[in-house]
């Protein structure tokens, strides 16, 4: 047990470290920083003074060091296109891309399980054809267009809500949020339905599978031989064994729905992270574009680490299986 | 020739496409997209990229069977006056090349790193295969763009433009070769200890020798399959690139730039700028992604 956690622990560490490497190799060897930081008109003495303070004349790996003890604290330097502290930037943004990532991850549950249930328990169904072909369809539409043509109907021929911002937002301590207005409500339904799309066709097809295959497993037949009701044998029994593997794939989908809401904010103009990543990008906004990089690389390492050790706790036959020789998984 | 044509129709896969009405339609769909992309200089009704045939008068101009529509502009214009079915026949020619060329190049560098990975083994194997678990961790996407953004430091604007294209591909190709590598080292791992392959060391033959020339083309399957579904996501993928304004330049618009540039008039009422171009890759794309599942199953012996 503890020597799994703690392989988990240095493999996680281990991906951090690349991550902070990739990082710290765009500071330093994308684009010279010291020409980014200073006029063109200053003198070669400048440069050197620059150099020196920004420990540029240090061996590589204390220069590594010295970036991995500031990414530890937050401190990404200034952003070129902006002039501010990049983790003041990340901070202010940050509420917006969590709310919309929450609320997508939670539409597509309560919209994605029903529908994997349904299409289960009715697998000949006409309806149930339509659902797994329209989820194909879901998979093959790229999220810009979904967006698209939802502002397209949603606010340009019908009028009904915002295409574009947060709407209203109100202040809790240093978290901007925009579920105390009916404004910031409504904006947010475009981008999180496009947002959700992805998530619910994946879990539609997962709750099916998953059911499926435990409504022919011998207890949901005692179920039925105990003279249960059909639905209490479904809901009771056999919904409940699915949610486990429904749940944590979600989780793991967290991260790449936090990824993936760089599109969605783009379509929607929404003012999250992946807005302020994708004009870096435009821009060539290192400090930005690091510190992004070494957040999303930070959250999709919790993400994982966290799902694993929860399987890890649930399923008992991974600790016999994990104890044997190493390697892959 | 004959004999091909025979055996190809009595043939299990022909077999099963003729009872999959679905497939035929997609085939079908893709075969005309494909088509008039290949051929689009020759058959688009306009040339969008001459400036002198272009009226700015003509710009805006709605699709054909509305009221104010005119008869030679079919789905209509955009604000530079261009033809839109010209601009989209073209716009799919530039989308399925950098398609097709990063799933290409995915390919070459995910089967020789799975066929070194798998068949040599040992530090090699376990690098490559930590590198893909942390590349496999993170969206295509996302690398794709972080990719795309160092280029363009690297670069500078100017420089950026001229190889945009390539960038793309190499961009979209290197976020998308672990699942190449997986399978073919996966598949290696078994390969690598029958007999044919042991005959092939006894004899004398070099390890790249055995690996490329015996192991590969029996590992070629589930790569095939893969490639498939693999060509509607890069599709995806180089669209939503370009409709964030990193991919491909304005001057020679693929689908996703199409829709980019039609967005900014969503507001305005001329809906057709964006909205063509994107039922064009839904279509596109569905077409494939059908295909390629289609072409799993069919290939896949456990369901047949």
């Amino acid at each position: 047990m503890l020597a799994f956690i703690i392989r988990r622990l240095l493999q996680s560490i281990l991906v951090m470290l690349t991550v902070g490497f990739i990082a710290f190799s765009l500071f330093n060897f994308v684009g010279d920083p010291v020409s980014l930081m200073l006029p063109p008109e200053a003198t070669q003495a400048d440069r050197e003074d620059v150099r020196k303070a920004l420990g540029l004349d240090q061996p590589f790996y204390v220069q590594f060091g010295t970036f991995l003890v500031n990414a530890a604290q937050g401190n990404f330097g200034i952003s070129l296109r902006l002039g501010r502290p990049v983790s003041q930037l990340l901070v202010e943004r940050l509420p917006a891309t969590l709310e919309l990532a929450m609320t997508a991850a939670v539409f597509g549950l309560l919209v994605g399980i029903p529908m994997g249930v349904y299409t289960a328990l009715k697998r000949d169904k006409w309806t149930s054809k339509v659902l797994l072909t329209g989820s194909l369809v879901g998979v093959s539409l790229p999220n810009f267009l979904i967006g698209i043509f939802l502002i397209l109907i949603f606010a340009v021929w019908l009028g009904w809500l915002p295409s574009f911002g947060r709407g209203e937002t109100k202040m809790i301590g240093f978290w901007s949020t925009g579920f105390l207005t009916t404004e910031g409500l409504k904006a947010i339904i475009l981008p999180a339905i496009t947002l959700g799309f992805y998530p619910i066709t994946l879990i539609m097809r997962l709750v099916r599978a998953e059911m499926l295959e435990v409504l022919r497993t011998d207890y949901i037949k005692f179920a039925r031989a105990r003279g249960l009701t059909n639905n209490a044998v479904h809901f009771g029994h056999a919904l409940k064994n699915t949610l486990v593997p429904v749940i944590t794939i979600t989780g793991l989908q967290l991260g790449a729905i936090i990824a993936f809401a760089i599109i969605t904010e783009t379509v929607f103009q929404w003012p999250g992270m992946g807005l302020l990543f994708i004009q870096a990008v435009q821009f060539a906004d290192i400090p930005v574009m690091a510190a992004y990089l070494c957040l999303i690389g930070f959250i999709f390492v919790v993400v994982n680490l966290i799902v694993d050790l929860l399987y890890f706790a649930v399923d008992p036959r991974l600790r016999v299986e994990r104890s044997g020789a190493g390697g892959g998984h | 020739m004959n004999d091909t044509f025979k055996r190809m129709r009595e043939s299990d896969l022909w077999y099963s496409f003729k009872r999959h009405p679905l497939v035929i339609v997609a085939a079908a769909a893709a075969l005309i997209c494909i088509l008039g992309a290949l051929f689009a200089p020759w058959l688009a009704p306009h040339n969008p990229f001459d400036l002198k045939t272009l009226n700015l008068l003509d710009a805006f101009t709605p699709p054909a069977w509305t009221s104010a529509g005119k008869a030679q502009f079919f789905l209509g214009t955009d604000d530079q006056g261009r033809d839109i079915l010209s601009t989209i026949m073209h716009g799919s020619r530039v989308s399925l090349t950098v398609g097709i060329c990063a799933v290409a190049l995915s390919m070459v560098i995910g089967i020789t790193l799975g066929l070194l990975s798998g068949y040599l083994g040992g530090a090699l194997d376990s690098f490559i295969m930590r590198v893909a678990d942390v590349q496999l961790s993170f969206p295509a996407i996302l690398i794709a763009l972080l990719i795309d953004g160092v280029a363009r430091v690297v670069m500078g604007k100017d420089g950026h433009d001229d190889v945009a294209v390539y960038v793309l591909i190499f961009a979209i190709a290197a976020s998308g070769w672990v699942q190449y590598a997986r399978t073919v080292r996966g598949s290696t791992l078994v390969e690598r200890n029958k007999e044919y392959v042991q005959a092939a060391r006894v004899i004398g033959r070099k390890p790249l020798a055995i690996m490329f020339s015996h192991v590969l083309p029996n590992v070629m399957g589930p790569v095939l399959v893969l490639a498939t579904l693999h060509v509607g996501s890069a599709i995806i993928t180089e669209a939503t690139l370009s409709f964030l304004g990193v991919g491909v330049p304005p001057t020679q618009p693929s689908l996703g730039t199409l829709i980019r540039i039609g967005n900014d008039f969503l507001f305005s009422g001329e809906w057709w700028i964006t909205v063509f171009p994107g039922v064009m890759l839904v279509i596109l794309v569905l077409s494939i992604n059908i295909l390629g599942d289609w072409l799993r199953d069919a290939l896949n012996p456990k369901l047949r």
